[in-house]
């Protein structure tokens, strides 16, 4: 009997010890994120989509379209496409188009990339309408980003009519 | 004739004014439960509508006032339409004896605090309806819990109020009131106001007695079918059933409308708002209980603490 | 405290999930009912498969890799740690010490983020909403921190074969430091709010006890086999990467019921905070990548078996080679399918309240049991 009583009046207590944490909660301010109104800055390896990196002595990307990213990738996400460009050996992408819908976000690409020419963005307001609008074309972006910071624009190579050699690989077959 | 108009305006009136303090504080009420939860969870509650989320519980009744009123095929459909209205008709009904103040109150009946009660336990009913009606097993789980549980802490609730009316010798609420005119009944009952504001949060079916809608074990409970404004019905009557509650502990317990400076009406819905504010609290802080154990604490704790606290009430009187 | 069982003879099915608030995902239980009583239980799975078994065979060792971290999204980075020790294994690659310790401390610190998260639903489960929202506090951080160096939230994909990609800078570590302080002074909050709770104590002491030989029959390890009262973590008994260089207990159980596999999930958390404390007060300097690691891996011939200790019990990978760059077959062993076998035992004779109790404290993540 009395240890019920004990028992009882050990509960009452524990009862009331919560309810002391909760007000003391209650007055505390509040920790959330107003999302639309505020906004966080992402963290330095926030990985957004992919996107070149501009490179500051020629003011373009470095992308050779070597397709090691579009090979590497598990999820076909991504199609390159390239040409020689007139004078030298060297080819340089035309297309860089990712399809962000299948992406997986395992940054594969950017290890990847033999020129280090990609980089995560940092563009998190990826919700769109429609799958075309997860349809990133990555050399219209950086010709914005150009155009934003004054740089010339790039200008993909046009591949020349009678030996164009576009070659499209969609990635993860693994061999090839 | 002048007899019947002017009973018949006054019908009227009261109801209306019923229909639109109801309403209005089912309004406040769910908009104040959001707000107490988000603060004391770390978050602001809602913003977006009105200042502070003010009008966000009157866009959520237009959602429920435009969706589809669902009635599940094998249904038992009268008693299905019925149990919404079941639930909130007693609600209405209680309000005929709430002294607000002095000269605001329907009618002084020299039994108001039976009828509060009486008319009170028929929300089981409409529980039981509800649930059975359905067709669905959850629900009807629910509906059977709820019944299982109504003793356990009706009966302590009675008898916890019983304390206070021997002690005044009146069952009519103005009288009560007009006992606490120096010193309020929770000085000398506090034993009797902690177990009524426990008792009135199971009346209420609240957290952590919230076991006939138990979301984690039952979905909703016994109104998992109901869909638009019959569910809006049920939770108007959850809300409105915490203010029937609250009002009568602060008639029982807390004065009533009396206290200094401000006006009556406004002193007893500080003190309806209060108790409403500490109901909350529990929510917000316990888990629930299984309902065994609810059947436990009424049989075991409740109800012994209630008859001694009845006993103890009688022999002071008595004595004194 | 139980009711006695009615002498009611029919009984009446009931379908728990796959939608229900409880089974945390699209697990479905059904449950055969006498009243409030259920009299026989059985799980169906398979819901949320994906055949991520049958997708290694598919693709390159690396392009595996993300698939590590969804099949229990909790606790990623061990499943990722599991498959780059089967594959490090495999070929012989070394792990530099300095990637072996970031590895540690991001995998303890996300073991924390899944305990807490476990922790705040299964207080949902009970009926307390609050707990939750200030595990979601503190997980942020968590999230945070681990958000900082992997550049993920949930999914993570951080470690490669060979070592690790990024490397911890100051701020990592300084935040670290200022997060095991903090959990730290909020055990009193949690132990009055939840752990000394009348309420909470009612409803978990003697309910759902998993007896040692019933946790053993069925294969359940981690936290549940600990609640038991059988000390086996392969932290300890099979150690793996740098576990043996710290210092840290196994937190048991005594009488195997939900109150007490819920207390060695709190204690664990204590624990793993000392591991990262040791593991940053220890932290060599070094590489974080081995020297020589073939960007079109091909391993030998052969077979390995990789087990880790995770947030939810051992997990191993049996990953086969026959010399491609394709694994020729990789098998899951994965934590909560056995957990999951043991549940109709349990669910014997309970009633429903109690099933949802019990079936939260075994900490299912339904994704993991269908892979």
């Amino acid at each position: 009997m009395t240890a019920f009583i004990k028992d009882t009046l050990i509960g009452f207590w524990s009862l009331l010890a919560g309810l002391g944490v909760t007000i003391r909660y209650f007055v505390k301010p509040i920790v959330t994120v107003q999302y639309p109104r505020e906004k966080l800055t992402m963290s330095p390896r926030y990985r957004g989509h992919t996107e070149f990196i501009i490179d500051p002595e020629t003011g373009s990307h470095l992308c050779n379209a070597c397709e090691n990213c579009a090979r590497t990738c598990p999820s076909n996400v991504i199609s390159v496409t390239g040409v020689k460009v007139a004078g030298t050996k060297k080819k340089r992408a035309v297309t860089y188009v990712l399809d962000y819908s299948l992406c997986s976000l395992c940054g594969l690409c950017v290890e990847v990339c033999p020129t280090k020419a990609l980089k995560f963005s940092d563009e998190y307001r990826l919700a769109g309408f429609s799958r075309q609008d997860m349809i990133i074309d990555v050399i219209a972006r950086l010709q914005a980003q150009q155009r934003a910071l004054g740089l010339p624009e790039e200008v993909p190579p046009v591949p020349e009519a009678e030996e164009a050699k576009t070659e499209e690989t969609k990635g993860g077959e693994g061999e090839s | 004739m002048q007899f019947l108009l002017a009973e018949g305006a006054r019908i009227g009136i009261s109801l209306i004014g019923v229909i639109g303090l109801v309403s209005i504080n089912a309004l406040f009420l769910i908009w104040m439960e959001r707000k107490v939860s988000a603060h004391i969870q770390l978050r602001p509650g809602p913003m977006e509508v009105g200042f502070h989320g003010a009008l966000q519980t009157i866009a959520d009744a237009l959602k429920l006032i435009g969706k589809e009123l669902i009635t599940p095929e094998d249904a038992d459909k009268l008693i299905y339409l019925l149990a919404p209205i079941v639930m909130f008709l007693p609600v209405l009904v209680s309000f005929i004896v709430i002294p607000f103040s002095p000269t605001l109150l329907i009618r002084d009946l020299n039994v108001g605090i039976l009828l509060i009660f009486a008319f009170s336990t028929m929300a089981v009913l409409a529980i039981l309806m509800a649930g059975w009606s359905s067709n669905n097993k959850y629900s009807l789980l629910g509906a059977i819990r709820s019944v299982a549980q109504t003793i356990a802490y009706e009966i302590p609730l009675l008898i916890t109020a019983m304390s206070v009316i021997i002690m005044v010798g009146s069952l009519k609420l103005t009288d009560i009131v007009a006992y606490q005119a120096t010193v309020w009944n929770v000085l000398f009952q506090p034993l009797a106001f902690i177990l009524f504001i426990i008792c009135g949060t199971a009346e209420t079916n609240r957290a952590p007695f919230d076991i006939p809608e138990a979301e984690s074990e039952l979905v909703a409970g016994f109104h998992t079918e109901y869909s638009g404004m019959r569910f809006a019905i049920f939770f108007l009557a959850e809300y409105t059933n915490m203010f029937i509650v609250s009002a009568v502990a602060t008639v029982l317990f807390l004065g009533g409308w009396r206290g200094p400076i401000l006006p009556p009406l406004v002193w007893f819905l500080l003190k309806v708002y209060a108790i409403i504010f500490l109901m909350m609290w529990f929510r917000w802080t316990f888990p629930r209980l299984r309902f065994d154990q609810l059947i436990t604490l009424g049989w075991k704790i409740l109800i012994p603490l209630s008859l001694a606290n009845l006993i103890l009430t009688a022999l002071a009187i008595k004595i004194f | 405290m139980m009711l006695e069982k009615g002498i009611e003879e029919k009984t009446f099915y009931l379908n728990l999930g796959p939608q229900h608030p409880a089974t945390h995902g699209v697990l479905r239980v059904v449950l055969e009912m006498d009243g409030e009583f259920i009299a026989n239980s059985e799980p169906i799975i398979g819901y949320g498969h994906r055949a991520h078994e049958k997708m290694a065979e598919l693709r390159t060792y690396q392009q595996y890799l993300p698939n590590m971290g969804r099949v229990d999204y909790l606790h990623a980075l061990a499943y990722n740690q599991c498959y780059c020790m089967a594959v490090e294994k495999l070929t012989g690659i070394q792990v530099p010490e300095r990637a072996e310790f970031i590895r540690v401390i991001t995998s303890e610190l996300n073991r924390i983020s899944s305990h807490l998260l476990w922790f705040g639903a299964y207080l949902l489960d009970l009926g307390a909403f609050t707990p939750f929202l200030y595990c979601f506090d503190d997980r942020e951080h968590i999230l945070d921190l681990l958000d900082r160096i992997t550049g993920s939230r949930l999914t993570y994909c951080f470690y490669r074969f060979g070592g690790v990609p990024v490397d911890v800078d100051e701020e990592f570590i300084a935040g670290t430091r200022a997060f095991i302080s903090r959990l730290r002074s909020r055990w009193n909050d949690y132990d009055t709010l939840v752990t000394k709770n009348v309420i909470f104590i009612n409803r978990t002491r003697d309910v759902g006890i998993m007896t040692p030989e019933q946790a053993l029959k069925y294969g359940v390890t981690g936290p549940n086999l600990r609640g038991s009262g059988i000390p086996y973590d392969i932290r300890k008994s099979e150690p793996f990467s740098v576990y043996p260089l710290f210092d840290f207990e196994i937190p048991l159980g005594e009488r195997g019921d939900v109150l007490d596999r819920y207390v060695v999930r709190l204690q664990e958390m204590e624990q793993s905070l000392r591991i990262i404390e040791q593991a940053l007060d220890k932290l060599p300097e070094g590489p974080i990548m081995a020297e020589k690691v073939p960007k079109r891996l091909k391993p030998p011939e052969g077979e390995v078996y990789t087990a880790v200790e995770t947030a939810r019990g051992e997990f191993g990978i049996y990953l086969v080679s026959k010399g491609d760059v394709k694994p020729y077959r990789l098998k899951l062993r994965v934590p909560c399918f056995s957990n999951l076998s043991v549940m109709p035992e349990l669910f014997q004779d309970v009633m429903v309240a109690d099933a949802v109790a019990i079936l939260g404290s075994l900490d299912l993540v339904i994704p993991d049991i269908d892979r």
